[in-house]
């Protein structure tokens, strides 16, 4: 790798699939890249690095039990009059790699699944009768094209990979120079690594909030496949700053604080130190933990590192991929998601194949049960035998959007309000989300429009909306979480999108007068809270408030203030935020 | 039953199909922290009836590993030789229909089962169905017990516990309470006795707990990541230790599980004999009212387990120093939700606690 220059991002990238192609249980990669050349370039570099005689196959998203695990292989078994089991994709793949297509798609159980092999390194087959345990050692390429918040791969599943990389589509891995992996691989199992590299890893991982124990493990086991890689059998400063790079970068969910005297008083070292030093002798423990630190810093993708400045990044990792919570198992629509047992009710779908299935082995005894009288059919089906297609479909969303439109917001920014929520609703739209609009003005707050998904509508009685008038913030906060227990008893997944300045002045029960108004509307976010409703205040004064910053801190939603807030960020929070389920 | 559906003994499925080339799992005694999970397995291992072991929190820190390597610490245990339901030899009314004509039993000590409910698995295998090999082969209906059967006696692990299919729920919600499988199929009729100790692990991000299987579970154990450097470092070095060399950190770790063992073997030993004197059941009942949990069930388990929890420790008594030490875990998932106080459930345990017990 000597002719990329250090540390540049498609370096990296190329490094990753060296690394995954000489350890694949180890580096592990999550690939969050549009589908299109950069993916492809990566792709075809780690085709060209894999070794000829071990298998690395595509895994599509739906993929049934049956062939990601293994079963009974039906055809074999009847014509041999024994069981004969089918390998599935995951023990096919025993001492190679599966590469999974659209991993943001994945069922959470299917990713669960995939886990557990991974952390077995065997698929355990309890199933059509059958027990096995199968060696199952596999390397995993996730691939995942969400490039919307609420779309990721099952996080069970991205914490069990190592390399986090994202590709756009100017990053082209660059040509590595010719590596000898057949060398490494030899080298990989005898790479020692010291107390100290264990302990910048942890204390990194740490200071960037990452909380999981397997980043830092991942780390060191990326460094080690580094060093193999460069010939080394102990780990280098080099190998413990790309893993910081490739394995804690991505996963950052703060920034480290500034070390204690701010500003740096000896001479900048250039990140990288010559890679001749000798990394085991002894030196003081703190610069390799700062440079690693400062490593992955730099590698922080600058997407998340503009969260993180703006204190979104702990909220964007924490509840992320809750989706089953509100995934209801609907029974005839959506996407099937598998079969289960039971009686063929009107509006069931059978699953025509699987009940075949469960039958086929039976039929010689059945048929010898059978009293000789009459026709025999082809196949005989009991009722123990049928088997229904399941399906899952995600809950639709609906969007309350509770507008200040009083005199102390209108005025200045009721129009720039009018505007945000304009461009959300055409994200609903995209989204095929349902919106209800709630304005507060003057003593009380009113529906200005149920729960529809007239888009159009939504946007007339929007412009049409008065200024002017108290803040009656609690009452609206009220009704807010009186719609959103409607909303949820149809079935629909609620959430809120406050615009406020947060200036209450108008108590519960309609009475003007800062101090009770102002309790009053604390006291309904807390309601609010008890309710678990994913919400994002935007913060509509001029200057953020330090009393809407409350509100929202009471009520559990994420705050936003509108002056720092563009039309994409905005866009791109409550997308986020409707991910959110409690 | 016809004679044909009586159960093999020794069938295929019984005699886990294990290579001896596995690694050995983790031990026990190596994981750090993680002390209130392990404490609640350790209960479950010297007193079953505390009724199953839920562990929920973040990820990577280790739960199926601490399930997985209770396995390996556990006592063996004395089984009808043969006998796929693991059937106690000196437990005459509890034998299964094989058992019960085979005469004279062969006696034999065996690992106590830790059985893995993997996510794919059907039905058939859970619950038990006919030999499908047989069927084929010989046109003969031959029951093959499931994991319920190999379970008995034993624990029966389910890791994601959330993500399992309701069907399979409602199978294990029915076994567990009545401690019997039953399985028609293809005509026949088989009844055989499964009582296990149920573990579930899982996180809560992926998906709330059905609250009927919630209600199965005796003890809940909340899982946190170590948040302070030096555990976490320790954390990594030993798994590092191990990924680089299984048996010889296994083996580096032998005695000390020789030891847990003993504590455990002893434990149930004097489990009979610990006294609960009056003045801790009034305690534990003012606990469970002033925490206003559901039924009787919460104050039966806090009992059981400080029992045990004496027991492992060797004295001769329950007093308030166990019952504060499991009243968390036995009584978090009992509370009733209160609108108004969002509160963590461990929090408002911990406030009832100091009430009850002062300071």
């Amino acid at each position: 790798m000597a002719e990329a220059g250090p540390a540049s991002p498609a370096a990296d990238a190329a490094m990753a699939a060296c690394l995954f192609a000489l350890d694949p249980r180890g580096c592990g990669v999550l690939l969050r890249a549009r589908p299109g050349p950069a993916r492809d370039a990566w792709l075809a570099l780690l085709r060209r690095l894999w070794p000829d005689n071990r298998p690395l196959r595509r895994v599509p998203v739906g993929i049934p039990d049956s062939r990601l695990l293994g079963g009974l292989d039906l055809a074999a078994t009847l014509a041999a009059g024994r069981a004969v089991a089918e390998r599935g994709v995951l023990a096919e793949c025993d001492g190679g790699a599966i590469i999974l297509a659209m991993a943001e798609r994945l069922e959470p159980g299917t990713a669960a699944r995939i886990a557990r092999a991974i952390d077995e390194g065997e698929v355990v087959l309890e199933r059509d009768g059958l027990t096995r345990r199968l060696p199952a050692r596999f390397g995993v390429v996730a691939l995942d094209e969400g490039l919307a918040e609420d779309e990721v791969v099952p996080r069970g599943l991205a914490d069990r990979l190592a390399i986090h990389l994202a590709l756009d589509e100017a990053l082209l891995p660059t040509r590595m120079g010719e590596t000898d992996l057949d060398a490494a691989r030899a080298l990989l199992p005898r790479v020692t690594a010291d107390e100290r590299a264990i302990t910048a890893l942890v204390s990194a991982g740490l200071a960037l909030g990452i909380h999981t124990l397997r980043a830092p493990l991942h780390a060191l086991a990326v460094a080690r496949a580094a060093a193999a890689l460069a010939g080394r059998s102990a780990l280098a400063e080099d190998d413990i700053a790309l893993a910081a790079r490739l394995v804690l970068a991505p996963r950052a969910t703060r920034l480290p604080a500034p070390p204690e005297g701010a500003d740096n008083p000896e001479p900048e070292e250039p990140p990288p130190p010559p890679p001749e030093e000798d990394p085991t002798t002894e030196t003081d423990p703190r610069p390799l933990d700062d440079l690693v630190l400062e490593a992955a810093k730099a590698a922080i993708p600058p997407d998340l590192l503009a969260d993180l400045q703006a204190g979104l990044g702990a909220r964007r990792g924490a509840r992320s991929a809750g989706r089953l919570g509100a995934e209801r198992k609907a029974r005839r629509r959506g996407r099937p998601a598998g079969t289960r047992p039971g009686a063929l009710r009107p509006g069931e779908r059978l699953a025509l194949v699987e009940t075949i299935r469960v039958a086929a082995p039976w039929q010689r005894l059945r048929r010898a049960e059978r009293p000789a009288s009459g026709i025999t059919p082809r196949v005989i089906v009991r009722r123990e035998d049928i088997r229904l297609v399941r399906f899952k479909a995600p809950t639709e969303r609906t969007a309350i959007f509770a507008v200040d439109a009083s005199g102390s917001a209108a005025l200045a920014r009721l129009a720039e309000a009018k505007g945000a929520v304009e461009m959300l609703l055409s994200d609903c739209y995209v989204r095929r989300d349902t919106v209800a609009l709630i304005a507060f003005r003057g003593s009380a707050a009113e529906i200005v429009l149920p729960p529809t998904n007239a888009l159009a509508r939504a946007r007339r009685a929007l412009a049409g909306l008065p200024g002017g008038g108290g803040t009656p913030l609690a009452s609206a906060l009220d009704l807010v979480g009186k719609l959103a227990d409607q909303v949820a008893r149809r079935g629909r997944t609620p959430i809120a999108v406050l615009l406020t300045d947060g200036r209450a002045n108008v108590a519960r029960d309609g009475t003007p007068g800062r101090p009770k108004a102002e309790e009053d509307a604390l006291a309904a976010a807390r309601q609010l809270r008890t309710q678990r409703l994913p919400a994002i205040l935007i913060d509509t004064a001029p200057r953020p408030q330090p009393m809407a910053q409350r509100i929202a801190a009471e009520m559990g939603a994420r705050y936003l203030a509108l002056p720092y807030a563009d039309a994409e960020r905005l866009s791109r929070a409550v997308r986020a935020g409707m991910e959110l389920h409690p | 039953m016809p004679d044909d559906a009586i159960p093999r003994r020794g069938g295929a499925s019984v005699v886990a199909t294990r290579k001896p080339t596995r690694r050995p799992p983790f031990p026990f005694t190596a994981i750090v922290g993680q002390e209130e999970m392990k404490r609640a397995l350790l209960i479950a291992a010297v007193d079953p009836s505390v009724g199953g072991v839920l562990a929920f929190g973040d990820r990577g820190t280790g739960k199926s590993t601490t399930v997985r390597a209770l396995a390996a610490l556990l006592p063996p245990m004395s089984v009808v030789q043969g006998c796929p339901y693991n059937c106690a030899p000196d437990d005459a009314a509890g034998l299964c229909p094989a058992c019960t004509h085979g005469g004279e039993p062969q006696v034999a000590s065996v690992p106590v089962p830790v059985v893995d409910l993997p996510l794919g698995a059907t039905e058939d295998r859970v619950l038990g169905a006919l030999d499908i090999e047989r069927a084929l082969a010989e046109g003969v209906k031959a029951f093959e017990p499931g994991l319920l059967a190999r379970a008995h006696r034993g624990f029966l692990y389910i890791d994601e516990v959330n993500l399992l299919e309701d069907h399979l729920v409602d199978v294990l919600l029915d076994v567990a309470a009545s401690g019997e499988n039953v399985v028609e199929r293809e005509g026949i009729s088989i009844r055989h006795p499964a009582r296990f100790v149920l573990v579930g692990s899982g996180n809560p991000e992926e998906g709330e707990l059905r609250p009927q299987l919630l209600d199965r579970f005796g003890l809940s154990v909340e899982v946190r990541t170590p948040e302070d450097i030096a555990t976490r470092i320790e954390v990594v070095k030993r798994r590092d230790a191990y990924e680089r060399d299984p048996v010889g950190f296994a083996a580096s770790w032998a005695k000390e599980e020789t030891k847990l063992r003993r504590q455990i073997v002893s434990a149930r030993n004097r489990l009979g004999k610990v006294a609960v004197p009056d003045g801790a059941l009034d305690r534990a009942a003012r606990l469970c009212l002033a925490l206003g949990t559901d039924g009787l069930r919460g104050e039966l388990t806090l009992m059981r387990a400080a029992r045990a929890l004496a027991a492992f420790e060797g004295d001769p008594a329950v007093t308030d120093h166990h019952l504060r030490i499991v009243a968390p875990s036995a009584l978090r998932h009992r509370l009733r939700r209160n609108p108004l106080d969002e509160t963590a459930s461990t929090t408002r345990v911990e406030r009832a606690l100091a009430e009850v017990f002062g300071g």
